[in-house]
């Protein structure tokens, strides 16, 4: 978390792969409270093109599980913010679901984030929840109950990916959120690249988490994903 | 709790659309409680599908048995696919929605869908790999005349697994006015059980039919298994009797059930083919319609309690079936039901019903191209 205690979360996302713990490194560098790796699966339903395309090169350069956890602890002996995977159950049906938890927590992982289990299923397995705009409050209670540590916030009804505008109806939906997860914190991510949308979206919660932009920006070398950061991080504090 | 087949089935999606999968559990329960529903599904299957298609004796096919062909190549679209998506266009009426957005391997579920959208007047979007689009090029055309709009997907195997993860990530942006029309017996619930039960009206007549043509019921009852919908619908009418054997068969180089574990795909949890780590592999096939790495969360329920046993067939054998079906029925099935027809002479049982799932019509460049 950041210093000043009323700063906004900034959130990273990144594909894992043999570069990640130099950008990971520069990420934090410029600013990332948080940095999510991505354990790429074959068929990401709530990936857009980009990520899907990063999972896609991924598994081509071998980011299996193993090496993903491998990569896990590589960025946890550079960096040291919270650290959480991001992936799909088949990757914990395979490895064991509870297994898999454990063995991203020995990497140095705070929590987990699994994109296709719903909160109520599983209960067992603890991660970080999603929320959407479809969830009813009564979802959205039953995500930040069972949630571990702080709530996703998905902000639009679709995949992964930039949008040129942020959400309408997102500052209905964060009240609502706020409403229902009381004092669990709540970070907003899906569709938000520019540093004008992580200022408006943080106006109204806890953080933001950027994907897409960041994974493309990161093939440009961790001195620009630094800089783009950094862009995000004084758009947060300004 | 989701309804689940043992340990298979469930709702692996993100959370975006589990409200609408709610939404569509209830709607589904409500339908099937009203009277009018059936009413209006059996009207339908009548006067505009072509139900109840025939069941016809193969002799000259398989002279030392007494086969059955039940015959889902004649319904209208020419495959057994129209049994649900005329269901599931009612239902999303009933849902209020007017958009659909469907996926399609062979081409006949988006056939079948781009008719009943264009029968009730709603929009239609079918997602279908480039891969498929050149094999199945007349049904790509059908669909066009029909009104669909046909998307080319270009990434990954480009058929139909990664044709199923691009109209559930549409589904997941247009969830509030879209129906997603599902073509098998996969995806996350209620489809499963959604599309078993419309496709079950052909175990039903296949039933009564062998019931009236030979006062017995068949000893085995054989289909195609790619997602598995058409022989989910034909054995739903035998599961209970214990003495009808029920063997389904898969595309060799696509065996999910026969080669794959579990795994998670498209929202279930079912056998599929994937790696160590859960990574779907690449399936294999002569037919686009088996062409599939996962299978519905049922049939693995059913080859995990023994009721039934599942074989495989390799794209030669398929296309040996289809040229002697030519020859000896009159009859060009689809290589679908083609890999179904290549297992029945080494069955021990003598009474034997097919499902022949659809019509070869389709397939022609496909077979031709291979003389």
């Amino acid at each position: 978390m950041s210093s000043a205690a009323s700063a906004k979360t900034l959130v990273i996302y990144l594909m894992s792969g043999p570069e990640t713990p130099a950008l990971a490194e520069a990420a934090v560098e410029g600013g990332a409270d948080l940095v999510e790796l991505g354990f790429p699966f074959s068929d990401p339903l709530a990936d857009g093109p980009v990520i899907r395309r990063a999972a896609e090169k991924a598994l081509a350069q071998g980011m299996g599980t193993q090496a993903c956890l491998e990569g896990l602890a590589a960025v946890r002996e550079r960096v040291g913010v919270a650290l959480v995977p991001m992936t799909y159950s088949s990757l914990l049906e395979a490895y064991g679901w509870e297994r898999f938890g454990e063995a991203a927590r020995a990497a140095g992982a705070s929590s987990i984030i699994v994109a296709d289990l719903p909160a109520g299923d599983r209960s067992e397995l603890r991660r970080i929840q999603l929320v959407a705009p479809t969830s009813t409050d009564e979802r959205i209670r039953l995500a930040a109950e069972q949630t571990d540590g702080w709530l996703y916030l998905v902000t639009v009804t679709g995949t992964t990916g930039s949008r040129s505008e942020v959400s309408l109806t997102l500052a209905a939906f964060a009240e609502r959120a706020r409403a229902a997860a009381r004092d669990v914190p709540i970070y907003a991510g899906f569709g938000i690249s520019t540093p004008e949308q992580a200022r408006t979206v943080a106006e109204l919660t806890d953080g933001i988490v950027v994907g897409s932009r960041a994974v493309e920006v990161a093939e440009e070398g961790p001195a620009a994903l630094r800089k783009y950061v950094a862009s995000l991080r004084h758009a947060l504090d300004a | 709790m989701t309804s689940t087949y043992g340990a298979y089935g469930g709702r692996y999606v993100p959370e975006t659309l589990i409200p609408a999968l709610d939404e569509l559990t209830e709607a589904w329960a409500a339908a099937l409680a009203d009277e009018s529903f059936r009413g209006e599904l059996d009207h339908l299957a009548r006067t505009y599908a072509g139900r109840p298609t025939p069941l016809t004796r193969a002799q000259r096919f398989a002279p030392s048995k007494r086969l059955y062909l039940k015959r889902e190549d004649l319904l209208h679209t020419g495959a057994h696919k129209l049994n649900n998506a005329l269901g599931q266009a009612v239902l999303a009426r009933r849902l209020g929605k007017q958009r659909i957005v469907a996926e399609t391997g062979a081409g006949q579920h988006g056939v079948a869908t781009a008719t009943v959208c264009a029968r009730f007047g709603l929009d239609c979007v079918v997602y279908m790999g480039s891969e498929d689009m050149r094999r199945q090029a007349p049904n790509v055309e059908r669909m066009g005349l029909l009104g669909a709009e046909v998307r080319p997907v270009e990434f990954g195997t480009k058929t139909l697994k990664e044709a199923t993860s691009e109209a559930i990530r549409d589904w997941i942006t247009n969830v509030e006015d879209t129906h997603y029309l599902i073509g098998s017996c996969v995806g996350p619930a209620p489809y499963p059980e959604i599309v078993r039960e419309l496709q079950a009206v052909i175990g039903r007549e296949t039933r009564e039919q062998i019931l009236e043509a030979e006062s017995r019921l068949p000893d085995a009852v054989i289909a195609c298994v790619g997602g598995g919908s058409n022989a989910i619908g034909m054995f739903a009418g035998f599961l209970d009797d214990q003495d009808v054997e029920i063997v389904g068969v898969e595309a060799a180089g696509a065996a999910s059930l026969g080669s794959g574990r579990a795994g998670v795909l498209h929202g279930a949890r079912s056998s599929v083919l994937a790696d160590e780590d859960g990574q779907i592999a690449d399936a294999h096939s002569i037919s686009a319609g088996l062409d599939y790495p996962g299978v519905g969360p049922e049939h693995a329920f059913l080859r995990d309690s023994g009721r039934a046993r599942y074989v495989g067939t390799t794209d030669e054998e398929a296309l040996d079936a289809f040229r002697r079906l030519t020859r000896t029925e009159g009859i060009i099935p689809a290589l679908e039901p083609s890999h179904a027809l290549a297992r029945v002479e080494e069955l021990d049982a003598e009474l034997i019903v097919v499902c022949l799932s659809g019509r070869g019509d389709k397939d022609l460049a496909e077979v031709l191209g291979r003389a």
